[in-house]
C-alpha cells in the first residue's frame, strides 16, 4: 500500500508532538499498524525516511515491544490474560478452550482472518477477573461460555460490544489509530467505571 | 465509623465522572488556579509537609522528589507520569484514568508549576484502547478551554507493551524512541531524565493525590494514614473473594478489615497466599491478615506495599502453579541487558517447569534459592530482584507444598476447583 500525503501529513503531526523527532517512533509504529494491520517493511521505511533514521533503528525498536506485530493479526485480535491470577480463576480454562474452538494456537490467525488469539499478561483489570482483551478493550468477568460466544460473534462479523469501552468493538486497524493517540471521538462511550471499580465508595457511602 | 475514605474515588460513581463538566462541578482546576498563584518552592514544601510519598511501589516523598530538580540551571525541566501500569495484580490507575482523566492533567499542572517544567509527559501503557482515548480527550478539552496550552504542555504518549517500561529509566528510553531499557544511576532522572535534561518522574496516583493536597491543606492529608505513611490510598482486591474491587482507605487499614469489606473469601473457601503490592512483592499468608497496610508495616513483617495490589488466593490453589507462571512472566519480560537478570529467570523457569511436574528433586529447592540470591541485587534495575520475591516466600511458607509435587510425581491440586466458574462455593 502506498502512503498517501494525508498519511504523510498525520505522521508530521505526530512527529511534532515531542520536543525530539525520535520521540515519535511508538506512536508512528501505531499508525502503520492503523494503515497495514501489521509492521510491513514498507512502514518500517517509511518510519526510517521521515525520522532520518536507519530502516535497522527502527526494527529494533519495533521488535522489543510485543503490540507491534510482525505478520499481520485477525481483525479481531483476542488476548486472554493467563498471568497468575486469571489463570487460575479460569483463564487457562478460557485459553485452552478458544485455542479449541477456533482450532488455531499462540499468535494464529483463522483461515477466515476475523480473529487471531495470543496469551496476555496482566492487563490491569485484576478486579474483574478472568479478563480477556479484543483490540485491547476490556472484556471483563469471562467464563469458557462468553468467551467462545465473544469469538463467534467476531467470526459472525457482529462482535459483542466491550464491558468497559465504546459501544461498538471497533476494528484491529481503526483500534491501531487511537493508539497512534488520533481521537476517533468516542471517549465519551461506555461506562465511567464497572462495579467493583465502585465498591468501595459504595460501601463508604453506607458508612462501612 | 468507615474505614474507607474516597479522595480519588470520590465522584467515580456519576457518569460523567470523566467529563471536563463533571470534574468541575466538584472543584475541578481550582487546586491548579491556586497552586499557580503559589510561589512553586512553596508547592514544593506543601506536598513535602503533607507527607505524600510515590504510590507506584518504591513509596519515596513526592515532595522531596521534586526537590531534587536543580534550580535556575537554565535547562528545560521535564516531568513524566509513569501510567504503564503492569505489575500483575495492580489496577488502581487504569480505573482512575478511565473515571477520572482530569485530576490527573490537574495534578501535571501542579508538579509542572512546581519543578518549573513547560512539559509534561504522560506514559500509558498501549493495551488500554479505551483508558487512552478518555485521557487524550480530556487532554484536548483541557486544551480547548484554555487550562493547558498557557505555559504548560501535556503530551500523551502510548506504549506498545512492555512491562519494563514501568521501570523508570527504561520508560524514559522508550519515550526517547529507544527499546526501553534501564539505565545505570546514577545520574539519577532528577539530574539526568528524558533528554538528559532533569525529570521527575511520578505514578499516576501521586500526581492524581495532589490537587486534593493544594485544595485541602498538608494538615488534612497528614491528618490520615499513620505515622510515617500519611493519607489515602487506592487498594485494589482481586482473587478468591466474594466482592473484589477497589477500596480506598487511609494506610494501614489491615487485609482483615478490606476483606470483611469485601464479604470475605468465596464461601467454603480460606486464604491462603496473598500479595501485599503485585507479585514483585514477597508473598503473605494468613498470619499477616492484621498487618498494617503501610510502607513501615508492611516491610517490618517481610514484604513490600508495592502497589497496594491485593491478590487473593484460597486453600485450592496450588502455589507452585502460581509462583511459576510469574517467574515465566519475569522472563517474559526481562528486557535483556543484564546477565543475572537475563540468564537467571530463564533459568528459574526450567527449574520450576520440573518442579511442577514433579520431575525435580528436593536438592532443586535449595538451587532455586542458591540462584535467586545470585540475581537479587546485580543487575541494573529492580525486574530481578522482584522475580525472586514470590520463589523465596513461597519456599519460605510452603515448601511441604513444593516437596509433595515430587512424591506425589506431578501437581496434586485439581485446577478446576480454582477458577471462578467451576469453583464457587465448591
Amino acid at each position: 500500500m502506498a502512503y498517501s500525503d494525508e498519511d504523510f501529513q498525520i505522521m508530521d503531526s505526530i512527529i511534532k508532538r515531542y520536543p525530539r523527532p525520535r520521540s515519535a517512533i511508538m506512536p508512528l509504529l501505531h499508525y502503520v499498524q492503523s494503515k497495514a494491520g501489521y509492521v510491513t517493511n514498507e512502514g518500517i521505511e517509511v518510519i526510517a525516511k521521515v525520522l532520518q533514521l536507519e530502516a535497522a533503528e527502527v526494527t529494533a525498536v519495533s521488535t522489543f515491544y510485543t503490540q507491534y506485530k510482525p505478520t499481520p493479526v485477525g481483525e479481531y485480535h483476542v488476548g486472554v490474560c493467563t498471568n497468575t491470577l486469571c489463570a487460575v480463576m479460569g483463564g487457562d480454562a478460557i485459553f485452552a478452550s478458544l485455542k479449541d474452538h477456533l482450532g488455531i494456537g499462540n499468535d494464529e490467525v483463522t483461515a477466515d482472518g476475523k480473529v487471531s488469539l495470543e496469551h496476555i499478561e496482566c492487563n490491569a483489570a485484576c478486579d474483574y477477573a478472568p479478563v480477556v482483551m479484543a483490540n485491547w478493550e476490556f472484556y471483563d468477568n469471562q467464563t469458557v461460555e462468553s468467551a467462545k460466544d465473544l469469538v463467534d460473534s467476531m467470526r459472525a462479523g457482529n462482535p459483542k460490544p466491550p464491558t468497559r469501552g465504546p459501544n461498538k468493538l471497533v476494528t484491529w486497524k481503526e483500534a491501531s489509530a487511537v493508539l497512534a493517540g488520533l481521537n476517533d471521538g468516542l471517549a465519551h462511550e461506555g461506562v465511567q467505571a464497572g462495579e467493583p471499580t465502585l465498591l468501595g465508595l459504595k460501601l463508604s457511602k453506607e458508612g462501612k | 465509623m468507615t474505614k474507607l475514605a474516597p479522595v480519588l474515588s470520590a465522584h467515580w460513581d456519576e457518569k460523567d465522572s470523566f467529563t471536563l463538566e463533571g470534574y468541575k462541578r466538584h472543584g475541578g482546576y481550582t487546586a491548579s488556579a491556586k497552586a499557580l498563584a503559589m510561589d512553586p518552592d512553596a508547592v514544593i514544601q506543601l506536598v513535602k509537609d503533607s507527607g505524600l510519598r510515590g504510590r507506584g511501589g518504591a513509596g519515596f516523598p513526592t515532595g522531596m522528589k521534586w526537590g531534587f530538580i536543580p534550580q535556575g540551571d537554565n535547562k528545560d525541566h521535564y516531568l513524566v507520569v509513569n501510567a504503564d501500569e503492569s505489575e500483575p495484580g495492580t489496577c488502581k490507575d487504569t480505573p482512575l484514568l478511565m473515571a477520572n482523566p482530569h485530576v490527573l492533567i490537574e495534578g501535571c499542572i501542579i508538579a509542572c508549576h512546581a519543578i518549573r517544567a513547560k512539559h509534561a509527559f504522560i506514559y500509558i501503557r498501549g493495551e488500554v484502547t479505551h483508558v487512552v482515548r478518555r485521557v487524550n480527550q480530556a487532554i484536548e478539552d483541557a486544551y480547548a478551554a484554555g487550562i493547558l496550552g498557557n505555559g504548560i504542555d501535556v503530551v500523551l504518549h502510548i506504549g506498545a507493551g512492555a512491562y519494563i517500561c514501568g521501570e523508570e529509566t527504561a520508560l524514559l528510553d522508550s519515550l526517547e524512541g529507544f527499546r526501553g531499557q534501564p539505565r545505570l544511576r546514577p545520574p539519577f532522572p532528577a539530574i539526568a531524565g528524558l533528554y538528559a535534561r532533569p525529570t521527575v518522574v511520578n505514578n499516576v496516583e501521586s500526581i492524581a493525590s495532589v490537587p486534593a493536597i493544594i485544595k485541602n491543606g498538608a494538615e488534612w492529608y497528614q491528618s490520615m494514614g499513620t505515622e510515617k505513611s500519611k493519607g489515602t490510598t487506592l487498594y485494589s482486591l482481586s482473587g478468591h473473594v466474594v466482592n473484589p474491587g477497589q477500596f480506598e482507605a487511609p494506610l494501614g487499614i489491615t487485609l482483615r478489615e478490606i476483606l470483611d469489606l469485601a464479604g470475605g473469601v468465596r464461601p467454603g473457601h480460606k486464604l491462603k497466599f496473598w500479595t501485599p503490592g503485585g507479585s514483585s512483592t514477597p508473598l503473605f499468608t494468613d498470619a499477616h491478615l492484621d498487618t498494617p497496610l503501610d510502607y513501615e508495616g508492611v516491610a517490618a513483617a517481610g514484604s513490600m506495599l508495592g502497589t497496594k495490589a491485593l491478590q487473593i488466593f484460597d486453600e485450592t490453589t496450588c502455589v507452585v502453579r502460581a509462583v511459576l507462571r510469574w517467574t515465566e512472566f519475569y522472563k517474559h519480560e526481562s528486557c535483556g541487558k543484564c546477565t543475572p537478570c537475563r540468564e537467571g529467570t530463564w533459568w528459574l523457569v526450567q527449574i520450576l517447569r520440573d518442579l511442577e511436574a514433579g520431575k525435580g528433586t528436593e536438592a532443586d529447592l535449595a538451587k532455586l534459592l542458591d540462584l535467586c540470591d545470585n540475581i537479587m541485587g546485580r543487575s541494573f534495575c529492580a525486574l530481578g530482584d522482584g522475580a525472586t520475591s514470590p520463589i523465596t516466600s513461597s519456599i519460605k511458607y510452603f515448601r511441604d507444598e513444593y516437596i509433595a509435587h515430587l512424591t506425589h510425581g506431578g501437581c496434586p491440586f485439581d485446577p478446576v476447583a480454582s477458577t471462578l466458574f467451576a469453583g464457587a462455593g465448591a
